[in-house]
């Protein structure tokens, strides 16, 4: 019932769940069920790439909860979202066994190259998939509980706070490039067999990763959604605007902040998680400053404060990449900053803004001269 | 000079007085008997004021948490500041004031710039601490000790000077918003609008004459509408007493006399402090004026009283 009265009046949440919906099924369907020599059939390639675009989108969505309803600009979410994937990775690692290059039973690969004798602590307990499926949410949960509760209450605010969300991802991909930091340096962890038992290159668990990944999307969209309609979302909205007065109100602005901001990393491992598996790899690249960077401009292009103009964003930009770099690779980051000097310039709603833009210009041509009803009244209270 | 109790003081000042032969002996020990007699009486009366305060059934004021701490406004006054003195690098910004508002009244404050006006609502609502003196809330809590969003708390609203609303809101979620309630994460998320909270919400737009406005956005509104909505939003606060610093400025006349109306209308159910400049407004709704004039009160009375004060006039027109 709550889900259902967050939706109202959102048309654009609705077109994108049924889209959701729809490709969900017919993806699967033009996989499995049609031949691959028609001309419909949708190749297994093309199936994870989707599923790719999704936790993207998942990752995306998760920016623009703090981003656009908070005012938080976090140029660190990469960050919780390899975090996630590490957790995930460890567990795939695990699953390995014996049939690893060096055929040891518990260390993988990596650890018996180096000269490991016995497991590091941490990695204890990666071998359950709901332990690691907790982890996944835990980690980066406690990292931006711990960071939010420190940068929050000290008021650390605006772009002095992106500066250190930044320098948070920087120093975690140095430290996980270290051999010594027990995963796997720079090669990160890859060579993954099975996940809960079933085979990670067949055909068929590609084809539950993406539908799962949607699944996922589509529920964290319905979460975010109830947050950005509940008084608490209004809270959020009061604080991106006018914070000093919202803590002269009587909320306690930090709490407010350290609880989205928190819930956001954990959909950004949520997110991380499902981008592992589907595609193959986790290394400390995904740390890197520039990836943050650039989901931030999915989200601007997409359209902040929409939550749906996020998905759009990450879902079209990612198209981009991989049309970009297949045709001419270099141009790719020319590309991507033109589209957000754009955007930024003609576009300041981003591509979901798009219609309401379209709106207000056909309604100021159609009657030049008349001021709007509304102003009209405002004179006499 | 050497300090002495008052009564070693007595003893010599009889001592003396009959050395110079001012008094007779019978009548100096008379005197002193007299004076004794009623330093035993204090005592006694002390000793009863003791036993009072040692009652089994009795809680000390420093064990009872602020929150717990109701408004005790028995004897009149909602708010004391007494003896209150604040400098800023050795400049005298409050000095000696001493000032009190009765619960239910409608107060003015006026004086010229630098007379400390700011500085004195700044310590109450515990954004600046005093030097030295005490400012209470009733009879029971002492501000002094509490924070800003604790005095927020209790049940003390300010309006800053520069209207502050939340722009992206309509008019009836800023209400919503500064309703008094429980403002913690969790409680907020899950908060769902009350039938009664509801009905509270279109009464304060009835008091501030926003009901046409109310599905607008805030920051679509008129200057003079936005210190209505902020007034509102204190109002929903459920503030016992309200600080108001300068709530016509920029203002049209209509809205003036809006204003003026809004704020008489809400003297009796509420305490309310209003810092003004402009004199015909003060005029319009004060029935107490007070002077300030270099950090302390320099007149108090009706407006008529004030302006004929020769040293109200010195201040304002001479000087």
């Amino acid at each position: 019932m709550g889900l259902l009265r967050s939706m109202k009046g959102d048309t654009g949440g609705l077109v994108l769940l049924a889209v959701l919906a729809l490709v969900a099924i017919l993806v699967p369907v033009l996989n499995l069920a049609v031949p691959a020599d028609n001309p419909w059939h949708v190749s297994t390639f093309t199936v994870t790439l989707l599923g790719k675009y999704l936790t993207y989108a998942l990752l995306a969505l998760a920016v623009d909860l703090v981003w656009g309803y908070l005012g938080i600009l976090s140029l660190g979410h990469g960050a919780f979202f390899a975090l996630g994937g590490y957790a995930m990775g460890m567990y795939l690692m695990r699953q390995i066994g014996e049939r690893g290059v060096y055929g040891h039973p518990v260390l993988p690969d990596f650890m018996v190259f180096l000269n490991y004798t016995e497991l590091p602590w941490f990695w204890h307990g990666f071998d359950q998939f709901w332990f690691a499926a907790l982890m996944v949410v835990l980690v980066p949960g406690l990292l931006a509980f711990v960071f939010g509760w420190l940068a929050f209450r000290s008021r650390v605010t605006g772009v002095y706070l992106s500066i250190i969300t930044q320098a948070l991802t920087y120093a975690l991909m140095l430290a996980f490039f270290r051999n010594e930091m027990g995963f796997g340096g720079n090669n990160g962890l890859t060579d993954f067999k099975d996940i809960l038992g079933f085979d990670l290159t067949a055909r068929t668990t590609r084809v539950a990763l993406f539908v799962i990944s949607a699944l996922m999307l589509a529920m964290a969209y319905l979460a975010c959604r109830a947050i950005v309609t509940s008084r608490l979302g209004r809270v959020a909205v009061a604080i991106r605007d006018a914070e000093p007065r919202v803590r002269f109100i009587g909320y306690r602005v930090d709490r407010v902040k350290l609880a989205l901001f928190t819930f956001s990393a954990m959909l950004a491992g949520i997110a991380g998680a499902l981008y592992v598996p589907q595609v193959g790899i986790i290394n400390p690249g995904e740390f890197a400053p520039l990836n943050s960077i650039e989901l931030v401009i999915w989200v601007a292009i997409g359209g902040r404060a929409t939550l749906y103009g996020a998905v759009i964003g990450a879902v079209l930009v990612n198209y981009g990449k991989t049309w970009f770099t297949g045709v001419f690779p270099e141009a790719w980051l020319f590309a991507l900053g033109g589209l957000f000097v754009l955007v930024t310039l003609l576009l300041p709603k981003g591509i979901a803004g798009l219609a309401g833009q379209m709106r207000n210009l056909r309604r100021r041509r159609g009657e030049p001269t008349a001021p709007l009803p509304d102003t009209a009244t405002e004179a006499t209270p | 000079m050497t300090e002495r109790s008052g009564w070693a003081r007595f003893q010599e000042v009889i001592r003396r007085d009959r050395q110079f032969g001012l008094v007779t002996e019978e009548k100096s020990l008379a005197l002193l008997a007299d004076e004794r007699s009623e330093r035993a009486s204090l005592m006694r009366q002390s000793w009863r004021q003791f036993r009072e305060s040692m009652r089994r059934d009795r809680q000390f004021d420093f064990m009872v948490a602020w929150k717990d701490l109701e408004l005790d406004v028995s004897h009149g006054p909602i708010l004391y500041v007494e003896d209150l003195n604040v400098s800023f690098d050795g400049f005298r910004a409050i000095n000696h004031l001493n000032f009190y508002v009765d619960a239910g009244e409608l107060r003015c404050v006026i004086g010229p710039n630098g007379a400390g006006k700011t500085t004195m609502m700044d310590i109450i609502t515990g954004k600046t601490r005093p030097d030295s003196g005490s400012v209470f809330f009733g009879q029971k809590i002492d501000l002094l000790r509490l924070s800003e969003p604790e005095i927020a708390a209790i049940g003390i609203g300010r309006k800053f000077q520069k209207p502050t609303v939340f722009e992206q809101h309509t008019v009836f979620e800023n209400l919503e918003l500064a309703m008094a309630g429980d403002k913690r994460v969790f409680p907020t998320l899950f908060a769902r609008l009350r039938v009664a909270q509801r009905d509270r919400i279109d009464e304060v737009l009835c008091i501030i004459g926003l009901g046409e406005q109310v599905r607008r956005p805030a920051g679509a509104l008129s200057h003079g509408q936005k210190q209505w909505l902020e007034i509102g939003m204190l109002l929903m606060q459920d503030p016992h007493l309200l600080l108001v610093d300068e709530p016509v400025a920029g203002m049209t006349h209509q809205e003036m006399d809006r204003t003026a109306e809004l704020l008489l209308s809400l003297a009796g159910r509420h305490s309310v402090v209003v810092v003004e400049h402009d004199m015909d407004f003060v005029r319009s709704i004060a029935r107490r004026v007070t002077v300030l004039h270099q950090g302390s009160v320099l007149a108090e009375g009706s407006m008529d009283e004030v302006q004929n004060d020769p040293r109200v006039i010195e201040v304002y027109l001479g000087g």
